[in-house]
């Protein structure tokens, strides 16, 4: 038996009775020529259908003749089908009694009414969204408390496993990160500066850039994508697989064994790394103002000491908190949303790191709205 | 008819895993039109015997000879060409999840030459409705539908260019007693409606009942016995016994014979 693709489908006519002559084959690979041969002979009220000379119906086959009967009945004309073999017969009964009645779509209105509801919808998912990772801001803080409680419920091999996965190894890439920061804000800001031999300033430049700005909130952006990401990645999975719903079956408490652990972490190491940042950036401007220059390391330490004052730290490092509590909350919180399907998984994850990052850059504005008020 | 069409030969079939031999020396036959049960223990490789003829997986020796082409030896068109002859429905239906029901059913349907987008859709709508889903399944996607919704989705793409040969592995497995019936009876209905040759393995005793013509039973590294349900009863080996006359068999033979369904025992 050769394969069906080769079979090709053939329409003739008998000149004595008149009745249309089907034979080959009559499969999905030959139905839209089949459909193009058979939709020809619309002219004639009464269609006589041979098909003993078929070699081969596949559904595809068995689907045209049914829906050209139905479509010649609803014009009034008729299909009559003979010399089918019994095979052929039952495929074309099968067919009929399973083709599918479409049902009406109900459209989508395009109406200003339809659009106003679509951005309403869109507002109150962010409503709750928002309002959502407030309740697990509560719930960690909570957890916080009652494991002061009762220490005994605190995890702290978690802890120290979770400082060392988003600390001790993130220091490397915060370092590199910071140090080039500063090596660009000196070599810029030198090429300005040159122009009104007011070239020294550029370790004020660096100085309070870096403690100020750049230094914490590039590193929370560094932490926000590898950790952030990490923790839905880790959370997600267990619930994916049902371990979460193990462990409350156990009478353990997912958001003091998973949550607690992660965001104090983040709590504890994120000030840490900003501080590295802040250090490896004045190393960067200062290597970058020797070469560029000729401010010597020693001139940029004097003028470091006497023109930055140790506030523009204070500014920076306070934030830090405030970004780890808004990386781990976020990413917690993502990680519970995922659902039992690995493509959710992903899904969650690049949303964590999105609304994480974003939502460190719009503390950082309101943090640099407050501290212009105060006069800091 | 008296000398039946050999579909699927093969001969010397030896799968290994490292130190670990599957198949070792498997020979086995199936005939044009049957639905042939594979059963066996756990780690006896039913799913690795269905992927070796399926071609998934590349046995260390012996042949697989599907429709009269050497599946080993075949070249790359050969090969394709034969590939759309058979379906395989994989457990979990393996369905792609980015893509509706229909899309999914499409998707076979896209490598056949000029075949009209229009008659494509709805040849995917009849496959979808002959798999006893609704309609409006066609429009969701696999995260969406319920374990046997999958599979039902599954069977209809891999029916979708009405292959000679379907594979399934494990058809019923994790279907409620209901929804592994009424299974049981789809594969029966589309295999006697299509023609097809169904190689299905299973656990289940139920379904090895309800559709299987005949049973291949794989244990120590081959297939030590196949034939009717009625020579598996005859069958002495201490595995094949225990399973054709432990309790869940007897259960479900019990059942059978109450409704009349099991003639020949």
């Amino acid at each position: 038996m050769t394969s069906a693709a080769n079979v090709p489908f053939l329409l003739t006519r008998d000149s004595a009775t008149g009745a249309a002559i089907a034979s080959g084959g009559l499969t999905v690979y030959t139905v839209t020529k089949a459909r193009e041969a058979l939709g020809r002979l619309t002219s004639e009220g009464a269609l006589r259908l041979e098909l003993s000379g078929l070699e081969r119906l596949d559904t595809a086959g068995a689907w045209l003749l049914v829906t050209l009967k139905q479509e010649r009945a609803a014009k009034g004309q008729t299909l009559t089908i003979e010399g089918a073999s019994a095979e052929a017969m039952s495929l074309l009964q099968s067919v009929e009694r399973a083709l599918p009645e479409p049902e009406a779509v109900p459209a989508e209105g395009l109406s200003i009414a339809a659009l106003l509801e679509k951005v309403g919808r869109r507002m109150a998912t962010a409503g709750n969204y928002l309002l959502a990772l407030l309740g697990y801001l509560g719930i960690f803080l909570h957890r916080l408390y009652r494991s002061i409680l009762h220490p005994s419920q605190f995890r702290m091999t978690a802890l120290v496993h979770h400082c060392e996965e988003v600390g001790v190894k993130a220091v490397p890439i915060v370092a590199l990160m910071a140090f080039l920061i500063g090596v660009v804000l000196a070599f810029q800001g030198s090429v300005q500066l040159r122009q009104f031999g007011a070239e020294v300033f550029v370790v004020d430049l660096v100085a309070i850039s870096i403690l100020r700005e750049l230094g914490i909130l590039l590193t929370s952006i560094i932490v926000a994508g590898r950790t952030a990401s990490a923790f839905t990645a880790a959370i997600g999975s267990m619930k994916m697989r049902e371990e979460i719903d193990a462990m409350r079956t156990f009478g353990i408490d997912p958001a003091m064994s998973l949550f607690v652990p992660r965001i104090l972490a983040l709590l504890i190491v994120l000030p840490i790394l900003g501080l590295i940042a802040n250090v490896a950036g004045l190393v960067g401007g200062g290597l970058m103002a020797w070469i560029d220059l000729g401010i010597s390391p020693e001139m940029f330490r004097t003028r470091l000491v006497e023109g930055t004052s140790v506030e523009h730290v204070f500014v920076g490092l306070v934030k830090a908190p405030v970004f780890a509590l808004i990386i781990g909350v976020v990413g917690c919180h993502a990680g519970m949303q995922v659902q039992s399907n690995a493509e959710s998984l992903g899904r969650m994850t690049s949303n964590a790191v999105v609304a994480s990052i974003f939502a460190v850059i719009v503390a950082d504005a309101i943090f640099s709205i407050f501290f212009a008020r105060i006069g800091i | 008819m008296s000398t039946p069409e050999v579909v699927i030969a093969l001969r010397g079939i030896r799968n290994q895993f490292g130190k670990q031999v599957v198949h070792d020396d498997l020979d086995l036959d199936v005939y044009r039109g049957e639905i042939l049960g594979v059963v066996g223990g756990s780690g006896t490789g039913k799913s690795v015997l269905l992927r070796t003829i399926a071609g998934l997986q590349r046995p260390r020796a012996g042949s697989v000879n599907v429709l009269g082409i050497d599946v080993l030896t075949a070249d790359e068109d050969t090969r394709t060409a034969l590939e759309n002859r058979w379906g395989v429905m994989f457990q979990d239906g393996a369905l792609f999840s980015s893509l509706t029901v229909r899309e999914n059913v499409e998707v076979p349907m896209r490598a056949v030459e000029g075949l009209d987008p229009g008659i494509r859709n709805a040849l995917a709508d009849l496959k979808i409705s002959m798999v006893g889903l609704n309609y409006s399944a066609g429009d969701k996607y696999p995260s969406e539908l319920s374990g046997g919704m999958r599979k039902r989705a599954g069977l209809a793409r891999a029916l979708a260019l009405d292959p000679e040969i379907l594979f399934l592995d494990e058809p019923t497995a994790g279907l409620d007693p209901i929804g592994a019936a009424a299974f049981d009876q789809l594969i029966r209905a589309l295999s006697r409606a299509m023609g097809l040759t169904v190689f299905l393995v299973t656990h289940d005793l139920d379904t090895l009942h309800a559709t299987c013509d005949r049973i291949a039973v794989l244990a120590e590294k081959k297939v030590l016995v196949s034939g009717t349900m009625k020579d598996m009863l005859d069958v002495d080996h201490p595995w094949v016994h225990e399973y054709f006359h432990g309790p869940r068999a007897r259960a479900a033979f019990s059942e059978k014979r109450a409704t009349g369904l099991m003639k020949d025992d």
